[in-house]
Parts: C-alpha cells; structure tokens; sequence
C-alpha cells in the first residue's frame, strides 16, 4: 500500500530530505514502528531535558538497588538495570543489547536516572578532547592490541 | 561493602568515539568488525517526522517512526578508558544523524574505494567544513587497480597533511594502523589548534 502523498525517493544526490515529498524512508530504513508505547508515549527524557550522547556511559548505582522493585518501572527500565549491572556500559551498547531503539532507552534512562538508580557520565565536551596524555595511551594500547 | 564505587568509575572512565564513513559496501562494517574486540553491535536510531499522517482512518495525528541501524564496535585501551567505533549510516538522507555522531568525536576514518571514488567525497566534505580530523583509508579490495596515496589525495584535493593510508579492512593490523593514524593526526590538529588559540 501506497499511503497518500509519497512518492519513491530520487537518486538525486542534491535533494536534501526535508525537500518537500522527497521520501525519507524505503526498505533498507526498517519497518515503521511506534515505540513509544515502551515509554508512555514520551519521546524526549524527564525534566532534566538532557539527551544522552551514545557514548555516555552508564553505571548501575549499588546504593539504589533496592529501589527497583518501588518504583513502578516497567520490564524495559528492568532490562537496562539488568544490562548495566554487571558493568558500565554506553549507551549504545544498551540499546543494542536490549533490543530498543536508542531514542526510547534516552528516555527510559531519564528515568532510571531521575530515580537515581544509575550514574551516568557525560561525554567529554569537543573543546576539552583529550590531552595527548590520554591520546599517547591509546596509540599505545592500540599498537599493543 | 563498596560505598564509593559510583564516583570513582564516574570520575575516571572515557570514552573516545571514532567515526567511520564512506559509500555503501566500501567495508565500514568490515573494518569496524575487524578491530572491535565486541561483536560488531547494531544499534537503531528513531526517525520521525512530525505530522506525517500514516493512517488518518480515526482522524487522530499519529507520529510515524521509522529506525536507521548503526553498526559500532569497542576497544578498551584499559579500565576506564575505551574507543567506540561507529560505522555511519551511508544513505544521504540519514546524514543528520551524522552531526550527533560527530558531536565530541576525536575523528573519523573514510573509507574509499579508488573504483568508485566519488562515493567518498560526501564524508570528506562533511568532515573538512566542520573540522573534525580524518584520515582517508583506501580499502584495497581485491582486483582493484592500486592507487598510490599521493593519487587519491589528489583526487579528492585533500587538504595538505590529511593523511591517506592504504589498508585491507578485513585485516585487524590493517585496521589498528589506520586508526593509529588517526589519533596521531587528530593529536597534531588539536595541538596546532591549541597553538592557535595561544597565538
């Protein structure tokens, strides 16, 4: 079925996507889904208003670990304790291993995060990118691999 | 009984991202399966168009979400400090998603092929305009004429010092050199933007 309004996307390199009824999608984009039934509808994180950068790392918080069961969270805020529990991990990786969208685990990260039940670090601004200390120490660990 | 475990990992883990772009089927998901120490991940990214009606039968707006997969990989230097390899989406129309990827990014690799060269110049341009170090990494695939590096920098009219490395993404050496010149050139850009700033 063909919804009303689109036409097959051009091969025309110039045409940018917001061009009006330019196709934005086809069959490689993945199926249409709505998955914000996982977050109640919400697509950006809670009042912090903070968007999670994919390599910001996540820490299961010990402290909070006996809060989970209180807080009515649903079985995805579960999964994403359950994942990060073991070890830190970024955000892309949850995703990845939970089977979720990234745009749905920002938000139920905003969650956990509101809860205090994880710690997680914001990426390093580009201004203040690594010293060559740091950058020294990965050409070095990447020679030694 | 740990009390401080949260700050002290906190306080001492990064994370560094590295980008790599280029045409389709140039090898992104190859070179960064080849290196990554994890299973080349997947992981999806939610579009969506506001307004766009799917399916108006109750009269109700709906939101229409469609994802883009990204494949990314891992390599940890030590505890506390690891490389996120990102394959980037390589349809133009997903380019948007590029400017969150590249946000805080040390650099990017571009992965040429000197049979379809042109496929390459899109990243190179995006990654020249906004100053994000690159190196260009020629994929030599099997049957392809070789290239020397002075010609594909000056095929694609690479600023002077961008390095071009000849590689073979399926091969894990191949593909720690290539990002062994990367950090090294990314660290020269930042020292002489530094230098700048000073002067």
């Amino acid at each position: 079925m063909t919804p009303k309004g689109r036409h097959p996307m051009t091969e025309n390199r110039t045409s940018g996507a917001s061009e009006p009824g330019s196709q934005w999608y086809d069959g490689e984009a993945g199926p249409l889904v709505r998955p914000y039934a996982m977050t109640g509808g919400r697509t950006q994180p809670g009042p912090t208003g903070v968007r999670f950068d994919l390599i910001a790392l996540v820490t299961f918080d010990l402290a909070a670990a006996t809060l989970d069961d209180a807080a009515g969270l649903g079985p995805e805020h579960r999964t994403l304790i359950d994942l990060c529990r073991t070890e830190t991990q970024s955000v892309a990786e949850l995703a990845a291993d939970a089977d979720l969208p990234v745009g749905v685990v920002r938000v139920l990260l905003g969650d956990l995060l509101e809860l205090g039940c994880v710690v997680i670090s914001r990426p390093v601004p580009p201004a203040l990118l690594p010293d060559e200390r740091i950058l020294r120490e990965v050409i070095a660990g990447l020679r030694a691999l | 009984m740990v009390t401080e475990h949260s700050d002290a990992a906190d306080a001492s883990a990064l994370a560094l991202k590295i980008l790599v772009a280029g045409g389709f089927g140039v090898g992104k998901t190859t070179l960064v399966g080849a290196v990554s120490e994890i299973r080349p991940l997947r992981t999806e990214e939610l579009l969506s168009e506001a307004g766009q009606l799917v399916d108006d039968t109750d009269g109700v707006d709906q939101k229409v979400t469609t994802t883009v997969a990204m494949d990314f990989g891992r390599i940890t230097i030590r505890s506390g400090l690891s490389l996120y390899l990102f394959g980037t989406p390589g349809q133009d129309r997903f380019w948007f998603l590029w400017d969150e990827l590249s946000q805080g990014a040390l650099g990017a690799v571009v992965l040429a092929d000197t049979r379809r060269l042109e496929d390459c110049f899109p990243a190179v341009d995006y990654f020249e305009h906004r100053h994000i170090p690159f190196v260009v990494a020629v994929n030599c695939f099997a049957g392809a004429r070789t290239h020397g590096a002075h010609d594909v920098s000056r095929a694609l009219d690479l600023d002077q010092g961008t390095p071009v490395v000849l590689c073979d993404a399926r091969d894990r050496d191949s593909g720690k050199e290539v990002l062994i010149r990367l950090v090294e050139y990314a660290g020269r850009m930042h020292t002489a933007r530094l230098l700048d700033s000073v002067g």
